[in-house]
């Protein structure tokens, strides 16, 4: 077998992750390990972890089964939400076909209502997210998050006791930390990798099982990084820092993040649900209450699905001050309505108080559009 | 002495200019005609003299020309272009063959924002081109079809449906001058409705193949509730950008 070391290849190798985890996933499923397939940040990943459970996330990132969910769900529909449900229907994706038991959440419309018809390819459970995060809010959801360990008690015949839950919070919070120190390599100046790297890093880890391992091998790449960092030589000087926020952007990262790098930017860090808005926080391991800590650090999230949503204002104002960002660019997946309109309040947060340029798009998985994204970009970093 | 080179090459035109540092001093045009690469080439050697010291290229064809020191987007290049031609102007909406753009600028004539609608056809040039070929009215001519016509609504935004409306619209007797003008409004308001997103303020200015006609203007005017000024090198506001940015280019190697 190659040796892997240089970083291109290391970075390469996490986008690789995921087809290559399918083999690893194969031999769990004989040892008799669960999997509980995910969709959304929402969910509370410790409860699954803590009964021994492998967590993988289903959320769907590429066109290829949208023609076969558009059979059934109407085209003018989020793309993520139909690539998820063509994967189920299509059984295309082998962690859909691997997973025991598959949780969504109630959090944008089309998405639970999708959830309707997926179970009749598959067992899914729901949990009721509250669109807003009050207190009443976080009495439901923590009660939501009980019933969830009940759910999964009952359906796999097993007792989750408060000590694994305790246990599986700690290591989601160190590998929590193994990846917020990695993506914190982006706030020298320059930085030391493109966004592209960062991301399929951050996309590749989530279809690594052993968590343990991930820690050890997050901290071993964080520390490469940082050895191999040489700021007088850097190709990367006097880029533009830009910060992505906006809808999930697996399917459409690599367009978007690429043109906007191809034309002299660079993105220092991800708001989205696959950086920062997921791993920002972690959950009081030594809470009386666990349950109550892990309802109140899930609800925290700052999606578009809450109303009014601070939290992700908050986030941001923190990330463009600690990663010296120059602009923000905002990816919209078609007919992702909460975050569409949202995007008014974000450009009047961005444009008005932190008196940066702000840009937003409108895009989907489809490669249709890449001239004139790219146009777009170019243009915006010309702007810069 | 020395001279900076821009070229703009569009979906339906390919124009270029020659900028002196103070004027622009030869202009030239041709029909892309689905052959950007060889337009752009034809243009190139049209204009290119030994005293062309920087070539910059903008437009959908812009990677196309291999002898190019420079590209840049149009955004950019139609700024530069129209705050050249007209000085003190707040924003820009270049309507070209297949998207339409609105621009704002800054005091010191910068970007400060745009705006692009480059998904559909609707509201671009090639909305005009399909009314020409419809009501059998060279472009040249619109102004003499359109001038004392009372404008009917054209309910369709999408090419395709309003092409057939039009029709309908014939058959039921509508006179060409009025649909014309009818459809003229119809693109007119929606560059406006899509420029105000950017809350334009001060003076409008006018660029792209359309800014030659008169009653694009005026409707415009209308619809904007704002100023709107073109200049006869309109359609040349993205080459003249272009050059413009070649020059400082230039200038600033010294």
């Amino acid at each position: 077998m190659k040796l892997i070391d240089t970083l291109p290849e290391v970075f390469e190798s996490f986008n690789e992750q995921r087809k290559n985890s399918f083999i690893t996933a194969l031999q769990m499923k004989e040892q008799g390990i669960p999997f509980v397939g995910v969709f959304c940040t929402y969910l509370p990943q410790e409860i699954p972890m803590a009964m021994g459970a492998a967590v993988v996330g289903l959320c769907s990132m590429s066109g290829e089964t949208i023609p076969d969910a558009e059979k059934d769900l109407p085209r003018n529909l989020c793309p993520l939400i139909k690539s998820s449900y063509g994967f189920a229907k299509t059984d295309k994706c082998p962690f859909f076909y691997f997973s025991d038991l598959i949780v969504g959440e109630t959090t944008c419309d089309g998405k639970k209502k999708m959830y309707e018809y997926l179970a009749e390819f598959k067992p899914v459970y729901v949990m009721e997210l509250p669109n807003s995060q009050s207190s009443d809010a976080l009495e439901l959801w923590k009660k939501e998050v009980i019933r969830f360990k009940e759910k999964l008690e009952q359906h796999f015949g097993t007792v989750i006791t408060e000590e694994q839950v305790r246990q599986a919070v700690r290591l989601k919070n160190a590998e929590r930390a193994a990846l917020r120190d990695f993506y914190s390599l982006m706030k020298l100046n320059p930085a030391p990798m493109l966004g592209q790297d960062l991301y399929k890093v951050l996309y590749g880890s989530t279809f690594k099982f052993d968590k343990e391992a991930l820690i050890k091998e997050m901290q071993e790449l964080t520390a490469k990084v940082r050895a191999e960092y040489d700021p007088q030589n850097s190709p990367l000087k006097g880029r533009p820092r830009v910060l992505v926020t906006g809808s999930p952007i697996g399917g459409v990262t690599e367009k978007v993040i690429r043109a906007l790098e191809d034309n002299g930017a660079q993105v220092v860090v991800f708001e989205n649900c696959s950086g920062a808005k997921s791993i920002d926080e972690d959950v009081d391991a030594d809470a009386a209450d666990i349950y109550d800590a892990l309802a109140r650090r899930y609800l925290n999230i700052g999606c578009s699905c809450m109303t009014p949503n601070p939290n992700r204002i908050r986030l941001m104002n923190r990330l463009i001050d600690e990663y010296q960002v120059d602009a923000v660019v905002e990816v919209i997946l078609q007919a992702c309505h909460t975050y569409n309109v949202e995007s008014l309040g974000i450009r009047r947060f961005v444009t008005g108080e932190k008196k940066l340029p702000y840009i937003s798009v409108e895009t989907d998985y489809s490669t249709s559009d890449t001239g004139q994204l790219n146009t777009r970009m170019a243009a915006f970093v010309e702007m810069i | 002495m020395s001279c900076a080179l821009g070229i703009d090459c569009g979906s339906t035109t390919v124009k270029g200019v020659l900028f002196d540092g103070e004027r622009v001093v030869k202009q030239e045009i041709v029909f892309t005609r689905a052959r950007p690469k060889e337009r752009m080439a034809e243009i190139y050697s049209r204009l290119y003299t030994p005293a062309v010291c920087c070539t910059v290229t903008t437009g959908y064809g812009r990677a196309l020309l291999p002898q190019a020191d420079k590209t840049v987007t149009e955004i950019t290049c139609h700024a530069r272009g129209a705050s050249f031609l007209h000085p003190h102007i707040g924003c820009v909406i270049d309507i070209g063959g297949q998207d339409c753009k609105a621009i704002s600028l800054d005091s010191l004539g910068f970007v400060s924002d745009f705006a692009m609608n480059d998904k559909c056809a609707a509201g671009t040039g090639r909305f005009v081109e399909m009314m020409c070929r419809i009501l059998d009215c060279p472009p040249d001519e619109i102004e003499r079809l359109v001038s004392g016509a009372s404008p009917v609504e054209i309910t369709s935004m999408c090419t395709v449906f309003a092409e057939s409306e039009i029709i309908s619209l014939l058959a039921d007797g509508c006179e060409r001058g009025d649909i014309a003008l009818g459809v003229i409004r119809s693109i007119c308001r929606r560059t406006a409705y899509f420029a105000q997103k950017l809350h334009p303020e001060g003076q409008v200015f006018f660029s792209g193949g359309l800014a030659g006609h008169e009653v694009f203007r005026r409707e415009l005017e209308g619809f904007l509730q704002l100023p709107v000024c073109v200049h006869e090198l309109s359609q040349y506001a993205g080459a003249i950008g272009a050059a413009l940015i070649g020059w400082e280019k230039l200038h600033r190697k010294g």
